[in-house]
C-alpha cells in the first residue's frame, strides 16, 4: 500500500469564508422488503454467508431477474414522500462493470428512466444565533437498483484487498433492493452546508421511518450516503470541480466528512492547484478522506435497457391510491406537535436531535404532560440508553410504562426519588412500575401515624433547629424534612412532612 | 426393431409405449444403441447420460403400469441443446469457459418435459453460446450433417437437426436468436419452430441476446414438433418476458392441416438474387402447392427486412456483450491464471482469453463498441429503430395476410470449413430467418424436398404474427401431407445411410 503526505486542511472558518461551497447528496436506501429486488431469496441482515442466494441473485448462466413489486410500491412511496412526479412507464438498465462482487459483472438499476424524479424536500437548521432557517432541497431523482454482494479480504493487515492472501465473497446483500435519491446541486447554504447535508440525511432518514420502507440503520449500511463537494470563489461562479466522499455511514460523519473535504479543497485551492475529480474514502478514526479511483475520464458504464425485464407501468390509480395512503410526513408531523404541546424551539430541537419525537408523542398519548414525557426520554431514559450504548427504542421500556411511572409521581405514590427507583426495576425487568413499586415497597408514605412519630423524633434529635423554628425561621425547616427522609429511606411524603413540623413548631 | 423405434415418429412412439406396446426403457435403449453406432461420424451430443435416461423411462414405464395418467409424450426420448440448464448434467453452451460446469437447477423448458415424463437423452452440439450458422464454432468440434457428413448441420442448433436426422432422438430442443432452430432444420430436412417471443420461458437458457433467444421444438414431423411445444409452451412467472397468455391450439393446428382460404404472402425482399436456383425452385414448388389446397397467395414488400441483418448484427452482439460478461472465471467454469501471481481482474481477463472463442470474442468485442457512450445512438440505437421498422413492416403485412413465406435459409448446406474465414458470408445464412427475432413473431421451418443441384434439403420459412403459432402448423401440415404423397414417405426416408468413415470414427466425440 502506498503511503501518501497526510493532506492540507484550511482551517474551516477560513474555508467558508474564502470559498462557497456546493453539494449533491446520492443516499442510498435498502429496502426492508421481504425478498429481493428480482428474485424470492430473504433479506434478512447477517445470516451466514451465502445462505440467501439461488441462480438469479448469484447471475449463474440461464436465470433471469423478475421486479419485486413491493419495492415498486416502496419507491414509489418514497418519491411521492418526497414530492416527485412518478413515471408513467420505465424500464430498469443495464449499468455494466467488471467487479467481483457483482455477479453478473453488471447492475440492474436505472439509467434516464427513473422512477421518480423533480421533487423537493426542506429542512430546517438552527443558525449561529439559534434561529432555525429553512433550506429547500431539489431533488433530481429517486431510482430503483439492486445491491451487490460483499467482499471480505483475508490475510492482510487493513482488511482491504492490497496485501490480503484471498478474497472471499458473501452473495447474501446481492440483489437486495435499493433506491438511490439523488439531490441536485445543494448551493446557498454557506458555511452551514455540512450542517444542511446532516439535517438532510436526517430528515430522509426520519422519513423513510415513517414510511416503513427501510430499516435505516445507518451502521448497518442499510441507509448510505456519497456526498458530493465542490467549491468556488463566489456563489456566483460556475460550479468548482467536485469530489465524491462514497458511503458515508452516520449523520456525524456526514457532516465532519463534507467539513474536511471543504477544508482540504479550500487548501488545494488556495494553494494554486486544481482539485482532483475523484472519488474518496471517509476514514472515520482521523476524520479525514483519503483519495480513491480517479474519476477524471468518464466512467464508461454502456448503459442499456435490459431486455430480460419488461418496463415498469404504475397506473395512475395506483399511485393516487398510495399517494391517499402515505403517512403524515415527519416534518409537518412535528410542527404540529410543537404547537399542541407548547415546547419552546430549544426544548423542540432537543427532543428532534434525541430522536424521540415518537417516544415522547407515544406517552402523551398514553395520558402524560408533554413536558413529563420530555423530561422522562431525555433525562434518566437518554442516559441509561448512552450508558448501555443502545437506541432509545431498543431500552426494556416503552411509552405506556413512562406514562404509568408519571402517573403515579401525579398521584402523590412517589416522589421523583423514588420514581428513578422504580424505573431501575423496570429496567431490570422487574414488571411494570405498579409491579415495581409494589415488590420493592417503595411507595410514599403519607399515613400521619408513621410521619408524626418520624417527625417527632426528628425533633427530639434537632433541638437547635427546633428552637429556630419556633422563633420563625420557618425555613429551617427543611434541615428537619431531610432528617425524616433519611430515617423513612426517603420514603415520607415531603409535603405532609412539612406540614406536620410547621403544626408542631409554629 | 431397434431401427424400426427410431425411425417411428415421436407420436406414434408415444402412442404405443401408452397402450403398453413397447416400452419407454426399449424406446430409449434403441435411441441409445442408434448413438453408438452413429456419434462418431456425426457428433451431435456433447454429453451423453444412457443411465439417466434409461431410469427415467423405468419410472415411466412404472407409471403406466400403475395406471397412472400419462401426458401425451411421456415416455419419448428428447435432446436437450446444450444451451439449457438440467440439474446435474453438464451445461457448456459449446464452450469452454463452462467446462464442467454443472447447473444446479433446471431449466422451465427442461422441467416442463421433466414433469410431462419426456425422457432426455443427454446435451446436443452447437455453436459457442450459439453463436453461428454452421455449429462449427463449438469449442468441443462441429457437427456433421447427417446428409453429408462432410457438410454443416447448420447452426447453431446443428446438434439438436442433426440428432433428428441422424435417428438418434425422435424429438429435440433447440433455441432460435437469429434463426439456430430454423436454419439447421432447413439444411437437415427436419421440422424447426421458432415460437412467439415469450411463448417459450427463457429460464435456464444461458443466455445470448435476451430480447432474440427463443427456445422451441424440433422434430421430423409437424405433429411431433406441434407436442413438444405444447409441452414446453405457456407463461411462466419466472421469466417476465414470459407471454401471459395460453398456447395456441397447436396441436389441433398440426391435425387440420387445412389452409383452404388462407391468404399466403410471400415477401419480395427475401428472395431473388442470392438465392440458390434449387433453392428457389423448390420454394416456388411448395408455394403452388399451397395454392393448389386452397391458399390464396399474393406478393407483399416489407421494405425494411434489407436494413434487417445489419440492426441484428449490432443488437446481438451488444446484448451479448453484457450476457457474457459474467464468465469471468470468479464463480463457475474455467478460471485461469490463478496461481497467486494475479489480481482478480487479471484472472477476469485471462479466463476470458482462454475460454472464449473466436466468433465470441469477435461479437463481444463488436458489441462493447456499440454500446459505449458516444456510439451508442449511432449503432445499437439506430439499430432498435430498424426494429421497429421492421416490426412495423410485419404489422402490415400481417394485416393483408395470414402469413408469410420465404426460402428458409439462401442455400443449402455448405460445406464444413468453407465460410470459417469470412464471418460476413456466414452472416448471410440467417438472412430469412433474422426479421422475425427482430420482430418477436412465430416462424418456422418445413422441409420441401431437395435441391436437384445436390440433393440436399430445402426449407420453406412460415412466419406468423405473435401468439398466432397455430398458423404455423396448418401451413406446416398441409404441406407435409401433400409432398409426403409426392415423394412416397418422409423426406428423411431420401437421406443416404450413414456411411461411418474410419477418420471420423477416430475422430468422434470428447
Amino acid at each position: 500500500m502506498t503511503t501518501t503526505a497526510p493532506d492540507l486542511v484550511l482551517d474551516y472558518d477560513d474555508a467558508v469564508a474564502r470559498f462557497d461551497p456546493a453539494l449533491g447528496l446520492e443516499v442510498h436506501v435498502e429496502l426492508n422488503t421481504a425478498s429481493k429486488m428480482f428474485c424470492g431469496c430473504s433479506t434478512v441482515f447477517g445470516a451466514e454467508p451465502n445462505t440467501q442466494v439461488c441462480p438469479t441473485c448469484l447471475g449463474l448462466p440461464g436465470s433471469l431477474p423478475v421486479v419485486n413489486a413491493k419495492a415498486v410500491e416502496s419507491a414509489i412511496r418514497i418519491g411521492l414522500a418526497l414530492n416527485c412526479s412518478i413515471a408513467g412507464w420505465c424500464r430498469f438498465a443495464r449499468k455494466n462493470y467488471f467487479y467481483p462482487d457483482q455477479p453478473k459483472n453488471y447492475q440492474i438499476s436505472q439509467y434516464d428512466e427513473p422512477i421518480a424524479y423533480d421533487g423537493w424536500a426542506e429542512v430546517e437548521v438552527p443558525d449561529d444565533e439559534g434561529v432555525l432557517r429553512t433550506y429547500r432541497i431539489e431533488i433530481e431523482r429517486a431510482h430503483m437498483e439492486e445491491d451487490t454482494g460483499k467482499s471480505l479480504h483475508v490475510g492482510g493487515a487493513t482488511g482491504r484487498i492490497h496485501g490480503a492472501d484471498h478474497s472471499l465473497l458473501d452473495y447474501n446483500r446481492s440483489g437486495v433492493p435499493l433506491i438511490e435519491i439523488v439531490t441536485r446541486p445543494i448551493e446557498g447554504a454557506g458555511k452551514y452546508a455540512p450542517a444542511v447535508a446532516r439535517a438532510y440525511v436526517a430528515m430522509l432518514r426520519d422519513l423513510l421511518r415513517s414510511l416503513g420502507v427501510s430499516d435505516v440503520r445507518m451502521e448497518q449500511g442499510s441507509l448510505r450516503c456519497d456526498a458530493n463537494v465542490s467549491l468556488r470563489p463566489t456563489p456566483e461562479s460556475p460550479l468548482g470541480t467536485r469530489t465524491e466522499t462514497k458511503n458515508v455511514n452516520s449523520l456525524r460523519s456526514v457532516e465532519r466528512a463534507i467539513r474536511f473535504e471543504i477544508g482540504r479543497q479550500a487548501a488545494v485551492l488556495t494553494d494554486g492547484r486544481r482539485v482532483k475529480q475523484e472519488t474518496r474514502h471517509w476514514q472515520e478514526g482521523p476524520g479525514t478522506t483519503s483519495s480513491g479511483r480517479s474519476k477524471e475520464q468518464a466512467e464508461e458504464y454502456r448503459y442499456f435497457p435490459d431486455p430480460d425485464l419488461v418496463p415498469v407501468a404504475p397506473s395512475r390509480e395506483w399511485v393516487e391510491e398510495l399517494r391517499a395512503s402515505l403517512p403524515e410526513a415527519p416534518v409537518k408531523r412535528l410542527r404540529r406537535l410543537s404547537s399542541a404541546w407548547g415546547f419552546s424551539e430549544a426544548e423542540l430541537r432537543d427532543v428532534v436531535a434525541s430522536g424521540a419525537v415518537d417516544l415522547v408523542a407515544a406517552t402523551v398519548d398514553a395520558g402524560t404532560t408533554p413536558q413529563a414525557a420530555r423530561k422522562w426520554w431525555l433525562g434518566e431514559l437518554t442516559r441509561r440508553a448512552n450508558a448501555d450504548g443502545v437506541e432509545l427504542e431498543q431500552l426494556p421500556v416503552g411509552p405506556a410504562e413512562v406514562a404509568q411511572l408519571q402517573g403515579l409521581v401525579d398521584a402523590g405514590t412517589l416522589n421523583d426519588k423514588l420514581a428513578r427507583e422504580v424505573l431501575e426495576g423496570v429496567l431490570a425487568g422487574e414488571g411494570s412500575p405498579s409491579e415495581v413499586v409494589e415488590k420493592r415497597g417503595l411507595a410514599v408514605v403519607s399515613d400521619d401515624g408513621a410521619l408524626g412519630a418520624a417527625v417527632d423524633e426528628a425533633i427530639a434529635a434537632n433541638p437547635g433547629v427546633a428552637d429556630k423554628i419556633r422563633a420563625g425561621k420557618v425555613q429551617a425547616a427543611g434541615a428537619l424534612i431531610g432528617a425524616v427522609m433519611k430515617s423513612m429511606g426517603g420514603k415520607a411524603d415531603a409535603g405532609r412532612v412539612r406540614e406536620l413540623v410547621l403544626e408542631r413548631l409554629t | 426393431m431397434s431401427d424400426d423405434l427410431t425411425r417411428a415418429t415421436a407420436a406414434d412412439l408415444a402412442g404405443r409405449i401408452a397402450s403398453g406396446d413397447v416400452s419407454s426403457v426399449e424406446v430409449t435403449q434403441a435411441h441409445l444403441d442408434r448413438m453408438t453406432a452413429v456419434e462418431p461420424a456425426v457428433h451431435a451430443f456433447l454429453h451423453v447420460d444412457g443411465e439417466r435416461a434409461l431410469a427415467a423411462a423405468a419410472e415411466v414405464d412404472r407409471a403406466r403400469a400403475a395406471g397412472e395418467t400419462l401426458g401425451p409424450l411421456a415416455g419419448v426420448p428428447v435432446a436437450l441443446k446444450d444451451v439449457l440448464t438440467y440439474a446435474g448434467a453438464p451445461t457448456t453452451a459449446g464452450s469452454k469457459v463452462l467446462q464442467g460446469w454443472v447447473p444446479p437447477y433446471d431449466a422451465t423448458v427442461t422441467r416442463r418435459m421433466l414433469d410431462a415424463g419426456l425422457v432426455i437423452l443427454g446435451k446436443t452440439n452447437l455453436d459457442e453460446f450459439a453463436m453461428g450458422s454452421s455449429t462449427e464454432n463449438s469449442a468441443y468440434g462441429p457437427t456433421h450433417n447427417p446428409w453429408d457428413l462432410d457438410r454443416i448441420p447448420g447452426g447453431s442448433g446443428g446438434g439438436s437437426a442433426a440428432a433428428l436426422a441422424a435417428f438418434e432422438a425422435p424429438l429435440a430442443i433447440g433455441t432460435d436468436t437469429g434463426g439456430s432452430i430454423r436454419q439447421p432444420a432447413s439444411v437437415t430436412g427436419t421440422v424447426g419452430i421458432k415460437p412467439t417471443y415469450g411463448g417459450t420461458s427463457r429460464y435456464g437458457l444461458v443466455a445470448l441476446a435476451s430480447s432474440l433467444d427463443q427456445p422451441g421444438p424440433c422434430a421430423r414431423t409437424v405433429l411431433d414438433a406441434a407436442l413438444l411445444h405444447a409441452v414446453i409452451g405457456g407463461h411462466d412467472p419466472l421469466d417476465s418476458t414470459s407471454a401471459d397468455a395460453p398456447v395456441p391450439d397447436v396441436v389441433g393446428a398440426a391435425r387440420s392441416g387445412d389452409v383452404r382460404g388462407m391468404k399466403i404472402g410471400i415477401v419480395r425482399e427475401l428472395g431473388g438474387e442470392g438465392y440458390a436456383p434449387g433453392v428457389e425452385q423448390r420454394f416456388r414448388e411448395a408455394v403452388d402447392v399451397l395454392s393448389g389446397l386452397g391458399a390464396e397467395i399474393v406478393e407483399v414488400s416489407c421494405p425494411s427486412f434489407t436494413y434487417a441483418l445489419p440492426a441484428y448484427y449490432l443488437i446481438l452482439p451488444s446484448e451479448a456483450s453484457s450476457n457474457l460478461a459474467k464468465f469471468d472465471g470468479m464463480r463457475f467454469g474455467l478460471r485461469a491464471g490463478d496461481d497467486g501471481s494475479h489480481d482478480a481482474e487479471e484472472v477476469m481477463g485471462l479466463t476470458r482469453e482462454a475460454g472464449f472463442g473466436a466468433e465470441v470474442k469477435r461479437r463481444i468485442i463488436l458489441g462493447t463498441y456499440a454500446l459505449s457512450s458516444g456510439y451508442y445512438d449511432a449503432y445499437y440505437g439506430q439499430a432498435q429503430k430498424v426494429r421497429t421498422l421492421v416490426t412495423r413492416d410485419f404489422e402490415a403485412a400481417f394485416a393483408q395476410v395470414d402469413v408469410l413465406v420465404s426460402p428458409s435459409t439462401p442455400t443449402t448446406a455448405f460445406r464444413l470449413g468453407e465460410k470459417v474465414d469470412d464471418p460476413l458470408a456466414m452472416y448471410l445464412n440467417d438472412l430469412c430467418t433474422i426479421p422475425s427475432n427482430l420482430a418477436g413473431n412465430a416462424s418456422a421451418s418445413f422441409p420441401v424436398g431437395l435441391a436437384p443441384e445436390d440433393g440436399l434439403p430445402v426449407g420453406l420459412q412460415v412466419m406468423a404474427p405473435p401468439l398466432a403459432d397455430d398458423r404455423l402448423y396448418r401451413v406446416g401440415s398441409a404441406l407435409e401431407r401433400a409432398l409426403e404423397e409426392r415423394w412416397g414417405g418422409p423426406l428423411l426416408a431420401q437421406a443416404p445411410e450413414l456411411v461411418l468413415r474410419p477418420e471420423l470414427v477416430e475422430g468422434g466425440p470428447q
